[in-house]
């Protein structure tokens, strides 16, 4: 195989004529066979330089070496992309043992290049092997998701980092952490291979003032002194648009009124939560009239809140 | 047993093309068993060396030779000193 005349001299493909002369100049000093006696492989050295500087001396067989019209085992560059992670350094364990005269110094007489035949089928082999189908990489996101969007379900787009938009739609009674896969939505495939698919993690926000408790929603729902003593029908703000409650007459302070079917949506074969009000009586700013009521007011069948409640010595 | 894709897939920035040009050029070595590549751990070090003499040392590939080939003389030497029992951990 010839070499790479590039390699051989020691310069850059895009080297200007002047830097292929005066590396040609440098080997030749370095590797004149009259100037190495006893070295036989300075010979070859020379006499390989010497190929390559007629080659790429000639402007038109060098331009169609570049062009892979002649000896067209010529290198890939790749681009860089190592991200160093922390630091190494644990070579220098092995160099310094007796194995390590496997990097013995400056191999003499093997020729740089004779191991690119030895296992250039293998990476050949590497190749053909990955030109077949391939499935394309998961890729992951995160959403933030609104606490009603949770409750009642909803659509809604992820815009993600290459400015493409995605319709990610929640379901009923999603939690924080949770994980929805969107088949096909990841990288695409490779050579005809299936495209990943997009993870996206689910954040679910609070609520100023209804409280998730599994399928169950809760909400504390203040009352009037007048409604909570009086009762009858009020209008509540659900996550369902506002409903007519009826209030029992006499509902005390800390009750639970329970409606049904107005927590998490329904979803699949799971049925819809209900929503729990505990009442919370406000007394309101303070009123002539109310005061003056309450004190001419004797009680029907006076009662002690607090009886029961005495610890004793 | 290190193969090809097990060395591939340890570093991040490794690519195909440059292991094989590495190899190619003698910086790297390996065994052939049958179709397969086989590396110990000392070429699995001795790319992230590579690695981070490109990378992070900024040694370029027209360099790295030089640098290795002076490196591999140290060690050498330092092999031979322990082995006389001249070096001490």
């Amino acid at each position: 195989m010839a070499e790479d005349p590039y390699k051989v001299l020691g310069v850059k493909r895009d080297a200007t004529p002047e830097a292929i002369k005066a590396a040609y100049r440098k080997l030749a000093r370095q590797h004149h066979p009259d100037l190495n006696p006893g070295k036989p492989e300075a010979e070859a050295k020379f006499k390989a330089a010497a190929a390559a500087n007629d080659l790429l001396s000639d402007p038109e067989r060098r331009a169609r070496f570049d062009r892979g019209e002649i000896d067209a085992e010529g290198q890939e560059r790749a681009p860089p992309g190592f991200n160093a992670g922390g630091g190494g350094g644990s070579y220098r364990r092995y160099a310094e043992e007796p194995f390590g005269a496997r990097y013995g110094a400056a191999p003499e007489g093997v020729d740089p290049g004779m191991f690119e035949d030895l296992f250039s089928d293998i990476f050949e082999a590497r190749r053909r092997a990955e030109s077949g189908p391939r499935r394309g990489a998961d890729q992951s996101y995160r959403l933030n998701v609104d606490f009603l969007d949770a409750v009642r379900g909803a659509t809604r787009q992820l815009s993600l980092p290459d400015g493409k938009a995605l319709s990610v739609k929640i379901p009923p009674g999603v939690v924080s952490g949770q994980v929805l896969r969107l088949r096909g939505q990841g990288d695409p495939g490779r050579n005809g291979g299936l495209a990943g698919d997009a993870l996206i993690e689910l954040e679910v926000k609070g609520h100023d003032f209804l409280i998730r408790d599994g399928n169950d929603l809760r909400m504390d729902l203040p009352v009037t002194l007048k409604e909570a003593v009086l009762g009858g029908p009020i209008v509540v703000s659900t996550p369902f648009g506002a409903l007519r409650v009826n209030l029992p007459a006499g509902s005390d302070n800390g009750r639970t009124i329970r409606l049904r079917g107005k927590g998490i949506a329904e979803h699949g074969k799971r049925p819809a939560g209900d929503l729990f009000l505990t009442l919370r009586v406000t007394v309101g700013k303070p009123d002539a009239a109310l005061e003056e009521f309450l004190r001419n007011w004797s009680p029907e069948n006076p009662e002690d809140p607090r009886a029961g409640m005495e610890f004793g010595e | 047993m290190i193969t090809l894709e097990i060395l591939c897939a340890r570093f991040e920035a490794l690519r195909a093309d440059d292991l094989q040009r590495w190899i190619g050029a003698g910086h790297v070595r390996a065994e052939r068993q049958g179709g397969d590549l086989v590396f110990q751990e000392i070429d699995v070090e001795r790319v992230r060396l590579i690695l981070e003499l490109r990378d992070v040392m900024e040694v370029n590939e027209e360099a790295l030779p030089v640098v290795l080939s002076l490196l591999d003389q140290v060690y050498t030497l330092r092999r031979r000193l322990r082995g006389l029992g001249k070096l001490e951990d």
